[in-house]
């Protein structure tokens, strides 16, 4: 059982300076969505439970061959990675595409995972958009995952309760932050990291018919915000300000 | 656009999408509603056309089932735009829904306007450092909307109800079970006041301190994500951030907060905002209406004394 886990190559959000609300993404560090990586926990437990390899599956510009180490350092066995300039920030459908026609080539992927959302955008669509295009079931929000032969019984967690879905393998599964604690690998790890198998092609060469772009964004900016920015030396001095603003004493 | 089709399993937030349909000059709004009588009842009621599925094979938890079903229906309803609202259930459905429709897609959209043909979409992007203002450039496309964004529709018309068939293929999706969210039932979203704690609580124990000085102010506890997920001191649906709620109070008292993005995303459309904490210098300050400079416990303490 190969399971294939999908990680996106984003600037290291903490690091994002605004200036006149403009996002500085200059010199800011790369790494992987965040929520991606409790999907490769997910990946690397249940492989080391039922066996098989865990397969680190991303898109992006050429600096995800080492971007990626942060994966195989943390226990992913390979990576498959599709190289390309325009793969940087695409849109949810075209990444949709590539990533989708690279799973056709991995050898038997039983299990699909998917962060919930990505740690910048945060749409959630291309795991949906991925199962759609490969036919498969799937499960978002998923809090547990337990495979049991070739199917696996996954929890679907929702804002009234917890649905407790059974799915044919192979699956797409996209898990919620709160699924696992990812582990932080060792110097060893990441030096070793380095020398696993990597599969690299560059986008002309998966031969992915991939559409055109469908979202324009006319504006990307900080939003604006005029806060008062008073400092109160005392308790009293806030239940003052919070009287004259009407929250107290109402 | 042609037609405007919405859809949400979720009859409050079918209802919100009515209202936002209604704001975008479209041809015709009409809703899918899937196995949900009361639901087509109360659309139709305010005055829109309903197409009404019904099918015991077709399971909510099977989304591509549910993506195929609903795109059927656009495609009988002459609907080129689907709006769903960005609910779980939604946000899973909206990329399944566009791929089925070679749709364009944005989800979590927070504000809605019209420009000439186009729909602009705000949303939160770079982990909610910034707010892009974007469009779907595509024949088809699907758009998740945020919860509460807008007024539930009021009733006003009678809207036919058709029943229509979908052709379903079978799948191997089962439900096993489903498990009601346990214990509380708190809306933090609708909170006119939240008292919301980040990771400089020191202890559970200091709960019920914030807890009293919540309900004095007529408001409700909140927290930023690692005090419900890592330390499980407090429910999930208190979470504000990116992943979690957002909230717009009329006051919010941030406690303990250091100011990381993923969580003021949640927060900074509240009226006003104070901030306690133990460094002068926390970036939770700059965006704060009031700011004091000291540990959270005592000033809780001293609130719920000085507020009796």
């Amino acid at each position: 059982m190969n399971i294939v886990v999908a990680m996106k190559q984003i600037p290291d959000l903490q690091q994002i300076r605004i200036r006149n609300r403009q996002p500085i993404l200059d010199d800011v560090p790369l790494t992987l969505g965040n929520i991606d990586k409790n999907a490769l926990e997910a990946g690397v437990n249940l492989r080391d439970e039922h066996g098989g390899k865990v397969i680190v599956l991303s898109a992006g510009n050429e600096n995800i061959e080492d971007t990626v180490k942060e994966a195989l350092a943390a226990g992913a066995d390979e990576a498959f990675l599709v190289i390309d300039d325009s793969l940087d920030g695409a849109e949810s459908s075209l990444i949709a595409d590539v990533l989708a026609a690279s799973i056709q080539q991995i050898e038997e992927p039983s299990l699909i995972l998917f962060g919930e959302g990505s740690g910048d955008n945060y749409s959630g669509q291309v795991g949906s958009r991925v199962a759609e295009i490969l036919n498969l079931s799937q499960v978002s929000f998923a809090s547990n995952i337990e495979i049991k032969g070739n199917q696996a019984v996954v929890t679907r967690s929702l804002e009234d309760g917890e649905e407790i879905v059974q799915i044919d393998l192979p699956a797409v599964v996209a898990v919620l932050a709160d699924i696992n604690e990812p582990r932080i690998p060792s110097v060893t790890q990441i030096l070793k990291a380095g020398k696993k198998p990597k599969e690299v092609l560059e986008l002309d060469e998966l031969k992915v018919e991939a559409g055109k772009a469908m979202v324009i964004t006319a504006s990307n900016l900080a939003p604006e915000t005029e806060r008062k920015k008073v400092v109160v030396k005392s308790v009293d001095e806030l239940i003052q300000a919070l009287t004259t603003e009407g929250y107290v004493g109402r | 656009m042609a037609g405007l089709l919405i859809f949400s399993e979720n009859n409050g937030l079918a209802l919100e999408l009515v209202t936002a349909a209604k704001s975008l000059n479209a041809a015709a709004v009409s809703a899918c509603v899937i196995n949900n009588d009361e639901q087509a009842q109360a659309l139709a009621s305010t005055g829109i056309q309903v197409y009404a599925v019904k099918n015991n094979d077709l399971l909510m938890a099977d989304v591509g089932a549910i993506a195929t079903a609903v795109t059927q229906v656009a495609d009988k309803a002459g609907a080129d735009t689907v709006l769903l609202a960005s609910n779980r259930r939604g946000k899973e459905l909206a990329g399944r829904l566009a791929q089925a429709m070679n749709a364009g897609c944005l989800t979590d959209v927070a504000a809605l306007s019209i420009e000439g043909d186009k729909i602009l979409c705000q949303r939160n992007a770079l982990g909610g450092a910034t707010v892009a203002t974007q469009c779907i450039d595509a024949a088809n496309k699907v758009i998740a909307i945020r919860p509460r964004i807008f007024e539930a529709a009021a009733e006003g018309g009678t809207g036919a109800v058709d029943e229509i068939a979908v052709d379903v293929k079978k799948s191997g999706v089962t439900v096993l079970e489903f498990k009601p969210r346990a214990g509380e039932d708190v809306d933090i979203e609708a909170a006119e006041v939240l008292v919301v704690v980040g990771q400089g609580l020191n202890s559970q124990d200091d709960l019920p301190a914030v807890e009293e000085l919540a309900k004095k102010l007529g408001g409700e506890v909140a927290c930023s994500k690692p005090v419900a997920t890592d330390k499980k001191w407090l429910s999930e649906e208190r979470i504000i951030g990116l992943s979690g709620k957002k909230c717009k109070p009329q006051l919010a008292i941030l406690m303990g907060i250091s100011g990381q993005v993923q969580f003021t995303v949640g927060i900074r459309d509240a009226k006003t905002i104070v901030a306690v904490n133990s460094d002068e210098n926390a970036t939770i300050n700059q965006m704060a209406d009031y700011i004091i400079t000291a540990d959270l416990h005592d000033v809780v303490a001293q609130m719920n004394q000085k507020l009796g």
